[in-house]
């Protein structure tokens, strides 16, 4: 799960993490009370979504009298904004974060990530800070300085000295970013977080730390121990499709194509995507129905599947281990009469009671193409998708 | 000759009393698996599918001589039940559960790794020498005693590839399926060290997906140390960046873990790759082709 910049700012805050001035504001009305909070002659304003490269997209802009504040506040609140991670439509504006501003003199990058070669958690510094991250790993992977946490030492005072003054700190900074870097540790830890970035974390022209920006990630596995940080979910960010599958335990994400996938178990669900373009298609999602696929499951698939209007077929791909396929051709069948499918719809039986499976697909009468072998299945829905066209 | 388990691995269950364990330990002693009891703190004394149900695994180790359990508890007691384990002196755990949080991975890798024990999972289908033992949530009756040593990320997608090394009728040595998390307990490498010393196994076949470098340092383990034939397939080539595709782990993120880069690493390594799903029975067979003309 992501969190928004503020809300990462407000963790940041409650760890002893130095942060700016900032009032978080969802409703125009609230722009006059936020003023009095923050008593300056300039003021930062700053689109919350999720998503990166909000300063060149318009998503932040840097205002110096109060009406301009509104002005900002009246044309970022309630729109969509796109930015370069962002898809075309781009994400809702629902909150704007007005902060005081500061005069930097550098910026770094300060990081924190599960690595999952090293099985540790691991911080990453750099005196690029500003940058994408990634990029800077690539061109210049030299300047990013690094340090594994033993997970059951937690992190140790001298790694925060190595990192500090490996980004060129003076002593008294060393100790402020010794403050800052265990207060961050303790939070990636207490709060089951999979990634947190400061990106920039700058030095001030009083030199300064403050943290300028913050991305956290949450580990979806340990939502369950942090009902505060549940509650800090905003739907709005994410598609309305995915949402409607999460309610009832389906795993769907949207892409582009037009033949639309619905397999049981992630693997396979991504390995049925790649045979559909390797034989010419474009899948339009991705979808595991999981291990316990009952009729009303698969009929609510169908239903999620079908409202996007990009589907010219369906392809269901379905290795019976402990799931039976009889029980899944019952539930495809009800899903084909109640929702009024009209496109081609093939469906790959393969395991457990697969025959059986077969028998109702065939007895059916509806235009369901039944197959067993993979490879037929995605030549089948490829030629009756160019059939239909 | 099979990898870690076979006729004689005396298994027990910890969470045989739920509604998982209780089905799936039930298809094990029916596929012929050794299992000799079960966990379930507070129900110590009782019987369940003929087997004796102990409150703590070291009352069930010290009653039984088990060296192998499988896990079924939910997530948010997998981390105890691992380290019950470990502390027990098992030595093969087999974690089946799903969501457990990473970082109580981080602390249960440490404690098994430790102690010399050996973890599978979590987040898998398990364990399987085919005719001999099954541990874990796979279908028995598609697998076939055989000369494939199979490693795997996925579930379906392994049974997939059982499926097709049946077909062609080359069966299975023993099949591990390593789970979809980001922290494994046991790696693709280790399966391959395991396969490679296996006298069965004549040639591997490994599943990846995207997510991580596990394929890549397998690779260049391949090219270093394994002398045996060995096939893949990487499945998600059109899975979109920073998206999880179901399993915690298959998530292209930071610029690592495409598909694309996991089967150039394969393939420079000398390993036999497939693009379809739907060919690694073929893959596998080519391999024996392969090894016949060089012969």
């Amino acid at each position: 799960m992501n969190l928004h910049e503020y809300q990462a700012k407000q963790l940041f805050a409650e760890y002893n993490m130095p942060v700016p001035k900032n009032v978080v504001i969802k409703h125009r009305n609230d722009v006059a009370a936020a003023l009095v909070k923050l008593d300056c002659d300039r003021w930062v304003v700053k689109a919350q979504v999720h998503a990166g490269g909000r300063g060149k997209a318009g998503g932040v802009k840097i205002v110096s009298d109060r009406d301009a504040v509104a002005d900002a506040v009246n044309e970022l609140l309630g729109s969509q904004l796109v930015t370069y991670q962002t898809d075309q439509h781009g994400q809702p504006v629902s909150s704007v974060l007005i902060e005081a501003p500061c005069e930097i003199d550098r910026e770094l990058y300060l990081g924190m990530v599960v690595d999952r070669g090293l099985g540790k958690i691991v911080v990453m510094a750099s005196t690029e800070g500003g940058m994408e991250i990634e990029k800077v790993a690539n061109e210049t992977p030299d300047k990013i300085l690094k340090t594994a946490i033993d997970p059951l030492v937690g992190l140790q005072p001298y790694q925060c000295r190595k990192l500090a003054f490996g980004l060129g700190l003076s002593p008294a900074q060393v100790k402020q970013f010794s403050v800052l870097l265990s207060g961050l540790s303790r939070l990636f830890q207490d709060k089951d977080l999979s990634l947190v970035e400061i990106n920039p974390l700058v030095v001030t022209a009083s030199g300064d730390l403050l943290c300028l920006d913050g991305k956290i990630n949450i580990d979806d596995n340990a939502l369950y121990r942090h009902a505060e940080l549940k509650a800090l979910h905003d739907p709005s960010q994410e598609d309305e499709r995915e949402l409607k599958a999460k309610e009832w335990d389906l795993n769907y994400i949207a892409l582009s194509g037009e033949i639309a996938c619905m397999v049981n178990g992630a693997g396979l669900a991504m390995a049925t995507m790649d045979l559909i373009k390797l034989h010419g298609g474009n899948p339009a999602n991705f979808l595991d129905v999981g291990g316990t696929a009952t009729k009303e499951r698969v009929i609510e698939a169908f239903k999620i599947i079908l409202s996007d209007s990009n589907v010219k077929g369906i392809l269901v791909n379905i290795f019976g281990g402990i799931v039976r396929c009889d029980l899944i051709a019952e539930g495809i069948i009800g899903a084909v009469e109640e929702v009024h499918v009209s496109v081609p719809v093939v469906v790959r039986l393969q395991g457990n009671q697969a025959e059986k499976g077969f028998e109702l697909l065939n007895g059916s009468k509806l235009k369901v193409t039944a197959v067993k072998n993979l490879e037929d299945a995605a030549k089948q829905i490829i030629g009756l998708i160019g059939e239909a066209a | 000759m099979s990898v870690l388990v076979d006729k004689n691995t005396k298994v027990i269950c910890q969470g045989l009393t739920g509604k998982q364990g209780m089905f799936h330990t039930e298809q094990a002693i029916a596929y012929g698996t050794k299992m000799v009891a079960g966990v379930t703190p507070g129900k110590g004394g009782q019987q369940q599918l003929g087997l004796g149900i102990f409150n703590t695994v070291e009352d069930a180790v010290k009653e039984t001589g088990a060296t192998a359990t499988v896990i079924y508890v939910p997530a948010p007691f997998c981390k105890d039940a691992i380290f019950e384990a470990v502390d027990a002196g098992i030595e093969l755990i087999i974690a089946i559960t799903e969501g457990i949080p990473v970082q109580d991975m981080l602390e249960a890798n440490i404690a098994v790794r430790q102690s010399g024990a050996r973890l599978i999972g979590p987040n898998c289908p398990g364990i399987i020498t085919p005719g001999e033992c099954k541990i874990g949530i796979m279908p028995g009756d598609i697998h076939k005693a055989g000369k494939i040593g199979i490693v795997s990320r996925s579930g379906t997608l392994t049974y997939e590839a059982v499926n097709q090394t049946t077909i062609i009728g080359y069966g299975q040595s023993t099949c591990i399926g390593i789970g979809g998390d980001p922290l494994p307990g046991t790696s693709f490498i280790d399966c391959l060290e395991l396969f490679e010393n296996d006298g069965q196994t004549e040639a591997i076949l490994m599943v990846g997906e995207i997510g991580g470098t596990a394929e890549e340092a397998a690779a260049d383990y391949i090219r270093d140390y394994v002398s045996k034939p060995v096939a893949a397939y990487i499945a998600g080539v059109t899975a979109p960046k920073g998206k999880r595709m179901g399993h915690a782990g298959a998530i292209i993120a930071g610029g690592k873990g495409s598909a694309k880069e996991k089967f150039e690493a394969l393939e420079t390594a000398g390993v036999t790759i497939t693009d379809s799903p739907a060919q690694m029975g073929e893959a596998v067979k080519s391999l024996f082709v392969d090894q016949a003309k060089s012969a």
